[in-house]
C-alpha cells in the first residue's frame, strides 16, 4: 500500500467462518448445486484496505453480497465486531448494520436510478441512516459528500440526473452514497473495472484518500492486480469459490506460494517487465463449480499437481509471517498438523 | 521484419467519419492518417468514447447509418475501399481483409454450430467442396488452438477464450492479408487474455498477415505490436514504434496514460493519472483538443489545431514539438 | 465476464432528452418529437375536444325522434337521420362520451390489474410467482368474444359497469405478461440492488424504485388496453350484448343494423360511428408504437444521409 508506515492492527470489523453458499440450479426439486463459495474463511480489520482477487466465477462477489446481506449464507456464519449476522432479526438492527457496511457497485450506468435525480439515492441513504439530521441538516451534509469524494461544485451535481455525469463521477456518487452511513467499511465491487483507464487511478486515489481521511476499511473486489497492489495492504486471492492465497501485498506479490497466483502474476500484461513467457498449451478457464468432490479445484490446470491433490481439498495453513496458502505441494514441507489450528489465523 | 521501402498495404487518409444524429453530425474520427504495411502489427488506443472502434468499422467499411464516411480514403493493396458497392466489397471481404469483433457471444449465430458458421463464411465467398470445407475447417481450429470436435458445438457450449478463437479462425478461413480486431480480449479473463494474444502473435508470425489491434488496454499491445497509434476525442495523438513510445511518450496524452497504469512490479508509486475527464464527442473543445486537461497547455494551444509534427519516424500531434 | 469499459461521456448515441426533468420530462419530450405521437394525440384530443364540447357541437338533442326517418345526409342533417328519425351526427357527437368513457375506464381498469398482477409475480418469486403466472396464461388463453358473450348474458345486466368489467377480466392478461417480463429484467439492476443494501423496504423498492422505471411500458400497455377496449366494447354493444339505449358508437351500429341501415340506402349511419371507432383506436395505437420507439432507442427511425449532403473538401 502506499505511503503508509506499519499500523497497529484496529479492531477486527467483519470475521467470516466457514463461509458457504450454494446455488440451487434448475427448478426448486433440482439436487444441482453451484458452489459459489465454500468454506470461507476472512477478516476485516479497522483501518485497512482488504483486496479481493480473482476472476470470473471465483465467488469473489458472491462474498460481498453474503457481507452485504445480499444472499444469506448456506451455511457458515459472518460476525460484525464479533455479533453474528444471523442474531439480527429486526429492521432497526438489520438497518444498522447495513450503515455500517454499505456497497459500491461495479456498473456506473446501471447503479443509479435513471429516473431521479443523482441526489435521491445520497438523500435515502441519509434519511435511513442519520436520523439526528434535519432537512436542512440533510441538505447540508448531501453537499459535504459531494465535496469529500471530489465533486465539485456540490450544488450543481446535487441537481443532475445519470445520464448527465461521466462513468467516473457516477461511481464517485457510488461512494457518496455509501459515506452517507458513515460506514465503517465499505464493500467496493469493482468499482473502477468499468471505468476508462484514466479514470481509474482518481477513483483509487480517492478510496485511498477516504482509508486515510475518514478512517474507513474497504474490501476491494477486483480482477486486476495491479490495481490491487496499488490501493490494498493484504491481498486474498480466489479461485473457484475458494481461498487460495492470502497475506501482505507486496508479500504475496514477492513470494506467491499457490500455483495459481503464480499464473495470475505471470499473466497481468506490464508494459515495464520483460516481454512474455511462452503459452502454456491449451487455453483453460475457472470452472464452474457444481457438486465437486473433495480435491484441489486448480488441479487440472496445476502443473505442479500430485497424488494428494485428487484426494483431500487443501486447506490454507500458515507458510510465513502472516501469508497462508492453500495448496498441498507449497505446504508439503510443513509438519502436518490438525486442520484446524491454522484455518483463520490472520 | 517489416519492409519499408515497399508500399504499404494499407493506406488511410484523411478519413473522417459522422454520425447523424437529431442535433446535428457529430464528427467521430477526424481526418485520421495512418498506414499499415505487410505483416505490421498496429496497436490502436484510446479511452472509451475516442472513435477507435468506428475508425476500424470505417476501414471494414460496415459502418450502419446514422454512422458515415464524410470525406477522406481508404486505399487497400492499391484499391479505393471508399468508393466500392457493396458487390465490389464482397471479393475483398474475408478474403483480403477480415474482421474479429469484440464479443464473440454477439457475433457468432447462437444458433448455428461452429462448423456451419465456418461453411457459411466459406460458401459465401468461394466455391468449395463439402469435403474442402471440412479438412480446412478442422486445420483452423487446429491452428487456434481448439479441438476440432467443438465444430459440432454451439457458442455457448464454449468457453469466453474459446469463442474467441472460434472468432479468429473463421477470420482465417482464406488466409487474408490483413486481419482487423476490435478489443477482442476485452470479454475474457487475464489469463484467456495473455494465451490468446501470444496465439494471435504466433499466428501472425505464422502466416504473416498484418494486423490493426484496437483496444483500450496499453499494456496489452505492448509487447506485440509494431507500432501504436493513440487517439483521442476523434484524432490520432500520436503514432509511432511502439518500444519508443512506450520508453518515451511524448504527447502529453500519452504520457498521462502511461501514468495511468499501476505496476505490479518495481517501486510502488503515487500515480496522477490525467486531470478531468474526455469530453463530449458533439462538442470537442476548441484548438487542440486536450488543451483543457494539458499540464503543458500554451495560449496556442487554445486557439490552433495543431498538425503532425514528426520526431524521427513517430508523428505527434503537439506544438511542444513544432521545432 | 463482459468487463465491457463504458463510455466515460455520454454515448454518441445522444439521448433524447437534454431538459432538465426525470422521466415525465422524457415522456413529454419523446411525445412531442415523435410524428406518430403527433398523430395520434391529434386524433385524440379531436375526440376528448368532442367529448367536452358536445352540447355546442351537436345541433340538435340526440334522442329527439322528431325528424323523419331515414333521411339521407343533407344540410339540415349533417350525416342523415336514423330509422327512428334522430340525427346522426347529433347521435354520434354525444357518443363521444360514453365511448371515450368506456375506453380509458377500461383501458386503466385493465393496467392496474395488469401492474398488479405482473410486478408482484416478478417480485414475489417462487411458488407466487409460478401461481399468477398460470393465473395470467389461463386469461390470455380464454376466448374473449364467447368469453364476454356469456358472462354479458349471465349477468343479465346490461349496464356499463359491466361492460366495463367484462372488458377489464378479459384484457389485462396480456399487459402482465411484459410487465412480469420487464420487472424481471429490472430486478437484477444494479440501483435496485443498492437500494436494498441501503435499507430500503420492499414496498417503497417497488413502489419507488421499480414502477417509475416502468412508466414508459406502463402508458404503452394503457394505450394498448384502451385500443382493445375501444374494439371490444363496439363488438359487444354491436351484437347487443350493451345497454341498447346507451348513446355509444357501439349502440348506434346496433341499431343501423337492426334497421337494415346497408340495404335501405343509408350506409352513413354505418359508415360514421365504424369511421370514429377506427379512428380513435388508429389514435391509441399510434401513441402505443410512439411510447415503443420512447423506451426503446433501436426501434426509432434511424436518420440517413440526404443525397449531396456529404461534403467533400473537408480539411
Amino acid at each position: 500500500m502506499l505511503e503508509l508506515p506499519a499500523r497497529p492492527q484496529g479492531e477486527e470489523l467483519i470475521r467470516t467462518a466457514s463461509l458457504t453458499k450454494h446455488f440451487r440450479l434448475g427448478g426448486f426439486l433440482s439436487r444441482r448445486f453451484l458452489h459459489a463459495v465454500d468454506d470461507i474463511n476472512l477478516s476485516i480489520h479497522e483501518d485497512e484496505i482488504v483486496a479481493l482477487v480473482g476472476e470470473s466465477g471465483s465467488g469473489k462477489s458472491t462474498i460481498a453480497r453474503l457481507i452485504a446481506r445480499v444472499y444469506k449464507p448456506t451455511a457458515g456464519e459472518i460476525f460484525h465486531r464479533g455479533r453474528s449476522l444471523s442474531t439480527m432479526r429486526s429492521h432497526r438492527e438489520v438497518l444498522e448494520y447495513r450503515g455500517h457496511v454499505p456497497m459500491v457497485f461495479q456498473d456506473p450506468y446501471g447503479s443509479l436510478s435513471p429516473v431521479y435525480r443523482v441526489s435521491h439515492g445520497i438523500m435515502r441513504a441519509l434519511k435511513l441512516h442519520r436520523c439526528d439530521l434535519s432537512r436542512e441538516g440533510r441538505q447540508e451534509e448531501a453537499e459535504r459528500l459531494l465535496d469529500a469524494v471530489g465533486l465539485v461544485p456540490a450544488r450543481d451535481f446535487l441537481g443532475k440526473f445519470p445520464y448527465q455525469l461521466s462513468g467516473g463521477q457516477r461511481q464517485r456518487i457510488g461512494f457518496a452514497q455509501a459515506l452517507a452511513c458513515r460506514p465503517e467499511l465499505i464493500l467496493a465491487d469493482e468499482p473502477v473495472s468499468m471505468l476508462d483507464v484514466s479514470v481509474r487511478i482518481g477513483v483509487l486515489n480517492l478510496m485511498a484518500s477516504l482509508r486515510r481521511r475518514e478512517r474507513i476499511s474497504f474490501l476491494y473486489i477486483t480482477h486486476d492486480i495491479a490495481s490491487a497492489r496499488y490501493v490494498a495492504d493484504r491481498l486474498v486471492v480466489m479461485y473457484a469459490g475458494q481461498v487460495a492465497e492470502s497475506g501482505p501485498v507486496e508479500d504475496v506479490l514477492a513470494h506467491p506460494k499457490h500455483p495459481y497466483t503464480q499464473l495470475l502474476l505471470s499473466a497481468v500484461p506490464d508494459p515495464r517487465a520483460p516481454i512474455a513467457l511462452p503459452a502454456t498449451g491449451e487455453v483453460q478457464e475457472p470452472p464452474r463449480v457444481i457438486d465437486p468432490g473433495e480435491g484441489c479445484r486448480f488441479r487440472s490446470r496445476c502443473p505442479y499437481a500430485i497424488e494428494q491433490c485428487s484426494l483431500v481439498t487443501p486447506r490454507l495453513r500458515l507458510l510465513r509471517p502472516a501469508h497462508e496458502a492453500a495448496c498441498h505441494v507449497a505446504t508439503s514441507d510443513l509438519a502436518p498438523s490438525a486442520i484446524d489450528k491454522d484455518a483463520s489465523v490472520r | 521484419m517489416i519492409a519499408t521501402a515497399t508500399k504499404p498495404l494499407l493506406e488511410v487518409k484523411d478519413l473522417c467519419v459522422d454520425y447523424l444524429t437529431d442535433h446535428g453530425a457529430v464528427r467521430a474520427v477526424d481526418r485520421v492518417s495512418l498506414e499499415v504495411r505487410k505483416g505490421e502489427f498496429l496497436g490502436i488506443v484510446g479511452e472509451s468514447g475516442c472513435g477507435k472502434s468506428t475508425l476500424l468499422y470505417a476501414i471494414a467499411r460496415l459502418l450502419t447509418p446514422p454512422a458515415e464516411i464524410a470525406s477522406g480514403d481508404i486505399w487497400f493493396d492499391g484499391h479505393d475501399l471508399v468508393s466500392m458497392t457493396d458487390s465490389e466489397l464482397r471479393h475483398f471481404r474475408w478474403k483480403q481483409y477480415s474482421v474479429v469483433m469484440q464479443s464473440a457471444m454477439n457475433a457468432l449465430n447462437p444458433v448455428m454450430s461452429i462448423g456451419e458458421q465456418l461453411r457459411d463464411a466459406f460458401e459465401a465467398h468461394q466455391h468449395f467442396t463439402g469435403r474442402q470445407i471440412t479438412t480446412r475447417s478442422e486445420e483452423l481450429m487446429r491452428i487456434v488452438g481448439i479441438d476440432a470436435v467443438h465444430l459440432r458445438s454451439y457458442p455457448h457450449q464454449l468457453s469466453g477464450g474459446m469463442r474467441q478463437r472460434a472468432m479468429i479462425a473463421m477470420a482465417l478461413a482464406f488466409t487474408p492479408d490483413l486481419v482487423i480486431m476490435d478489443e477482442p480480449t476485452s470479454a475474457l479473463d487475464v489469463v484467456a487474455q495473455r494465451s490468446l494474444m501470444l496465439k494471435i502473435k504466433q499466428l501472425q508470425r505464422e502466416f504473416g498477415f498484418a494486423t490493426i489491434f484496437v483496444t483500450h488496454d496499453m499494456s496489452l499491445v505492448s509487447h506485440f505490436s509494431d507500432r501504436l497509434a493513440v487517439m483521442y476525442v476523434g484524432q490520432i495523438v500520436e503514432i509511432g514504434d511502439t518500444r519508443r513510445l512506450f520508453a518515451e511518450p511524448k504527447h502529453p496524452y500519452t504520457v498521462g496514460l502511461m501514468r495511468s497504469f499501476p505496476s505490479i512490479t518495481g517501486e510502488l508509486q503515487p500515480l496522477a493519472g490525467i486531470a478531468g475527464s474526455p469530453p463530449d464527442l458533439a462538442r470537442p473543445p476548441s484548438g487542440c483538443r486536450f488543451h483543457p486537461r494539458c499540464p503543458h497547455v500554451m495560449p496556442r494551444c487554445r486557439t490552433e489545431e495543431p498538425e503532425f509534427y514528426a520526431r524521427e519516424d513517430d508523428l505527434v500531434r503537439c506544438f511542444l514539438f513544432d521545432a | 465476464m463482459a468487463i465491457r469499459v463504458v463510455t466515460d461521456q455520454a454515448a454518441v448515441q445522444v439521448p433524447i432528452v437534454t431538459g432538465r426533468r426525470g422521466a415525465l420530462g422524457a415522456v413529454t419530450r419523446g411525445l412531442t418529437r415523435n410524428r406518430k405521437a403527433l398523430a395520434g394525440l391529434g386524433i385524440f384530443g379531436f375526440f376528448v375536444l368532442l367529448a367536452i364540447f358536445a352540447p355546442l357541437i351537436a345541433p340538435y338533442d340526440p334522442h329527439a325522434l322528431q325528424f323523419d326517418q331515414m333521411l339521407q345526409p343533407s344540410p339540415a342533417h349533417l350525416l342523415g337521420t336514423t330509422g327512428t328519425g334522430q340525427d346522426i351526427f347529433s347521435q354520434l357527437v354525444f357518443s363521444t362520451r360514453e365511448s371515450l368513457f368506456i375506453a380509458l375506464g377500461a383501458g386503466l381498469g385493465a393496467t392496474v390489474i395488469s401492474v398488479i398482477v405482473g410486478v408482484s409475480a416478478a417480485y414475489m418469486g417462487g411458488l407466487w410467482d409460478h401461481v399468477l403466472n398460470l393465473f395470467t396464461d389461463v386469461f390470455l388463453v380464454l376466448p374473449t368474444l364467447p368469453l364476454m358473450i356469456i358472462v354479458g348474458t349471465y349477468l343479465n345486466n346490461r349496464g356499463l359497469v359491466v361492460l366495463i368489467g367484462v372488458i377489464v377480466v378479459t384484457g389485462w392478461s396480456y399487459g402482465a405478461r411484459q410487465l412480469r417480463s420487464q420487472a424481471l429484467s429490472l430486478r437484477n439492476r444494479e440501483f435496485l440492488e443498492a437500494s436494498r443494501v441501503r435499507g430500503e423496504r420492499s414496498a417503497y423498492i417497488i413502489l419507488f424504485e421499480v414502477l417509475p422505471n416502468m412508466t414508459s411500458l406502463i402508458v404503452a400497455i394503457f394505450f394498448g388496453a384502451a385500443l382493445y377496449a375501444v374494439l371490444a366494447a363496439a363488438g359487444l354493444q354491436f351484437i347487443g350484448l350493451g345497454d341498447p339505449n346507451s348513446l355509444s358508437w357501439g349502440t348506434m351500429l346496433y341499431w343501423a343494423q337492426a334497421n337494415g341501415a346497408l340495404l335501405a340506402g343509408s350506409p352513413v349511419w354505418v359508415l360514421a360511428p365504424g369511421i370514429c371507432i377506427a379512428a380513435l383506436g388508429a389514435a391509441f395505437a399510434l401513441i402505443n408504437y410512439a411510447f415503443d420507439e420512447i423506451g426503446n432507442p433501436a426501434l426509432r427511425p434511424v436518420r440517413r444521409a440526404r443525397a449531396g449532403r456529404i461534403s467533400m473538401s473537408h480539411k
